[in-house]
């Protein structure tokens, strides 16, 4: 009989690591909305929009998803291996080792250490502390897989496997970088070649960090937590297979009308389109499972949840292709409407995923039933509210912005200038505002369930022990 | 397929390598190797200290957050910023500062488009020249001092790929001396673009007469438009900023008609700087006058130089700013023209 007791507490202590993390991204990315609308709000140096945006996007991408990512990542690995970690004391480490480099990482990047790559802020010292918790990782989950009881291995195994290795292939190139003092180094990759290494970099990390391990998540703890099969293992099989192959061609649409070579956006372009196919390979499927019985969305809470979540994922795998379209690049590149792709992704996507994923795995844990569903339920509905007036109203403010920037008079002469259309964001940016507080209202809802359910799990606990 | 590999972990693990790597090779290992992937234009030049400490802090301060450092080949891109971004502009930029988001302007043609004292008092407080900007100030770098043994370490390491950044810390510390954070930044604000020639916006018909010369309207409206483009440099009432930029309305810049003609004139605000050769004029040509041909129609310039004008005459009508040695030439009283 497997004891997983002591890895659970390593799983559970990730998620509430992450969920902590998590917080504190969702406030910097509170604080920075309203930086946004009120430079005034740039209280000092250590708290200006520009050095709190990286905060906010790694303390969410590295503090809230990788933390999800390593605690069910072995909450999936010793289910479907049927056994306990082969390295538990190592998990255990890496843990803490976690912690301490996110909040490291954290403090860096308000002082000011930043190398600039967007996703790759983290100065070279950090760099070696993530390698180092990567490689734990990867010990900890080949060596289970490897010694695992189970023969055969489910989809879930497969997106684990691509994304130990692509994230250490693409973290390591990409921070590959001349130390130029204690906390300060410059990227190895100088102008165009360095703009390529960087976006291979960033949309990849967006691909194994918010796609293949939260699609592990979603064949995992979907058909669990409905007791229904998954609709198509073959569906399965091409999708992955297709998915990993395709993704790594695509950086280049980030930088399309770039002075990159034509050939590499084109390239980018191309299989950006190509996309689609894998991940509505893996929307399909995952609309199939539940429709095996859809009355499981009155009778289960968690089935809007998943429905929800791979619903997003489909449509940001149509939105995000149409964008590398260069007649819908020129309109849309670096205005408000990126933030709102980008929003619809994580807090759609991700985070219904990783939501669902925690509520299905601490009452597991703990031998007991959640919480309360009426407090999910309301979680659900303020976080979708807020997600979706967030990115509904990006996206109108930036085709607003990309029109006022392309403007002409007859005469070829420009019609507004750079502050007459950056004044029109403000309504939208109040807006963006109010959004953010609604979907961090609807988390908090989420964050009293999950600690009102470990409560009640170690109430039952002791009371059997007392018995 | 098979449904062996996913029995066997370590076969499974190799596939997913290999499908990994050939995008990966394919769009950004094997470019390394091509020349294009590393164009160097002839006109660029490497850094100095006190440009690269201002770049470090331009990296630190996380503007690549709001700013883009690259102009699209799209018409109206090239309008408002100039000539689209080469590839060969950047070949010391290590990494990349293209960004991905404008909050705030593409800053890849702004180096020299103002004078560096715009510069100053934009950083320290950029509502008081746009009051719906939403930058925050950065007038607290004023004052800071830079560590020239810092600015060598970073030449040095990037010397490491450019030998001619190379640096000896005498010569950094007398390139620094007196220097600041703020001055650092305003140096490499200033050198952005340099590599690739300026817009070129002038007329070069100096024969043009302003066809709205006798237009009231045109004096409301040039007025409108000089506060909004303006006043930040060269004043409220056009007298000028004292080492920012020279008043328009004394005999010294804007002399009688005779001496600045309105084609000049014209020429002076749609091509800046870069015009004053055209409009033969004897200042700096590298000067920081805004080429504004692409952001202004031509009336909205006629408008501005009829507003211009007529503040001359008015000024000179008070008995301000004519100098005794001019006192023959009477100015023009375009407020009595203007009832025609």
């Amino acid at each position: 009989m497997n004891d997983y007791r002591y890895d659970n507490q390593t799983v559970q202590g990730f998620i509430l690591s992450a969920i902590f993390w998590g917080v504190v991204g969702i406030l910097v990315g509170l604080l920075i909305s309203v930086q946004l609308w009120a430079p005034a709000a740039n209280f000092a140096p250590y708290l200006t929009y520009g050095r709190l945006r990286p905060v906010h996007t790694n303390g969410l991408a590295f503090g809230l998803g990788a933390g999800v990512i390593f605690g069910l990542t072995y909450y999936i690995v010793m289910r479907l291996c049927g056994r306990p970690l082969v390295f538990p004391k190592l998990a255990r480490v890496q843990l803490w080792i976690f912690n301490v480099a996110i909040a490291a990482a954290a403090v860096s990047l308000m002082m000011g250490y930043t190398q600039s790559n967007e996703y790759a802020e983290l100065e070279w010292p950090l760099d070696i502390g993530v390698v180092i918790l990567w490689v734990m990782f990867a010990v900890n989950v080949f060596a289970t897989i490897i010694k695992r009881r189970d023969e055969q291995m489910y989809v879930s195994l497969w997106y684990i496997i691509a994304t130990v290795i692509a994230i250490a292939v693409l973290y390591i190139v990409n921070n590959l970088s001349i130390p130029a003092g204690g906390m300060k180094s410059y990227h190895l990759f100088a102008g165009v070649n360095s703009a390529n290494v960087e976006w291979w970099y960033g949309h990849n990390a967006v691909g194994f960090l918010f796609t293949t391990p939260f699609l592990a998540m979603f064949f995992y703890f979907m058909p669990k937590s409905l007791n229904l099969p998954l609709y198509s293992h073959r569906l399965s099989i091409l999708a992955f297979w297709s998915l990993v192959f395709g993704y790594l061609w695509t950086g280049a649409h980030h930088l399309v009308y770039s002075p990159l070579p034509d050939w590499i956006q084109t390239l980018g372009i191309v299989f950006t389109l190509f996309l689609i196919a894998p991940s509505w390979g893996s929307v399909i499927n995952g609309y199939y499972t539940v429709g095996a019985d859809w009355s499981k969305m009155k009778t289960n809470y968690l089935t809007k949840f998943f429905i929800m979540a791979i619903t997003f994922y489909g449509l940001q795998t149509v939105q995000g292709p149409t964008q590398g379209l260069r007649v819908v690049s020129q309109l849309i590149h670096y205005t408000d409407w990126v933030p709102g792709h980008v929003h619809m992704g994580t807090m759609g996507w991700v985070t219904l995923t990783a939501c669902a994923s925690i509520y299905y795995v601490i009452p597991k844990i703990h031998g007991t039933a959640i919480y309360s569903e009426k407090i999910a339920n309301i979680h659900f509905w303020l976080v979708m509210v807020g997600q979706l007036l967030f990115s509904v109203t990006m996206w109108i403010t930036g085709i607003q912005q990309g029109a006022m920037w392309k403007a002409t008079n007859a005469d070829g002469t420009l019609k507004y200038t750079f502050v007459e259309t950056l004044s029109k964001n403000y309504p939208y940016w109040h807006t963006r505002t109010l959004a953010g507080v609604i979907f961090t209202v609807g988390m908090l809802f989420f964050i009293y369930n999950v600690l009102m359910t470990i409560r009640q799990g170690r109430a039952r606990s002791a009371a059997a022990a007392a018995a | 397929m098979a449904g062996e590999i996913y029995k066997k972990p370590i076969t499974l693990a190799l596939m997913a390598t290999v499908a990994i790597l050939i995008g990966s090779v394919v769009t950004m290992a094997y470019p390394m190797l091509r020349a294009d992937m590393h164009p160097k234009l002839e006109t660029l030049k490497p850094f100095t200290a006190l440009q690269l400490a201002g770049r470090d802090i331009y990296q630190r301060e996380g503007c690549v957050g709001c700013h883009t450092q690259t102009v699209r080949p799209l018409p109206s891109e090239v309008a408002r910023y100039g000539d689209y971004s080469k590839a060969g502009e950047f070949a010391y930029d290590h990494p990349f500062l293209w960004g991905s988001k404008r909050t705030g302007p593409d800053l890849a043609r702004e180096g020299g488009l103002r004078p560096d004292g715009w510069h100053y008092q934009h950083y320290a407080n950029p509502q008081a020249l746009f009051p719906k900007s939403n930058m925050p100030s950065y007038g607290w770098l004023k004052g800071r001092p830079l560590d020239p043994a810092e600015v060598a370490a970073h030449l040095n390491a990037l010397g490491m790929v450019h030998p001619e950044l190379k640096a000896d810390l005498a010569a950094v510390r007398a390139q620094l001396a007196g220097k600041d954070e703020l001055d650092a930044l305003v140096a490499y604000t200033q050198q952005l673009g340099h590599a690739v020639a300026r817009r070129q916006g002038g007329v070069a018909d100096l024969t043009l007469e302003n066809p709205l010369a006798h237009d009231t309207q045109a004096v409301v409206l040039g007025k409108k438009l000089f506060l909004e483009n303006c006043s930040a440099c060269h004043g409220d009432e056009g007298q000028g900023t004292e080492g920012v930029a020279p008043s328009l309305i004394d005999d010294a810049f804007l002399g009688e008609k005779g001496d600045l003609p309105d084609g000049a004139y014209y020429a002076l605000i749609s091509g800046g700087s870069d015009a004053k050769p055209i409009a033969g004029r004897k200042g700096d040509p590298g000067g920081g006058m805004t080429a504004f041909g692409g952001q202004l129609k031509k009336d909205e310039i006629w408008s501005l130089i009829t507003w211009l004008r007529n503040q001359k005459a008015h000024e000179a009508a008070e008995g301000h700013d004519v100098p005794p040695a001019e006192k023959g030439a009477k100015p023009e009283k375009p407020e009595k023209q203007e009832k025609k």
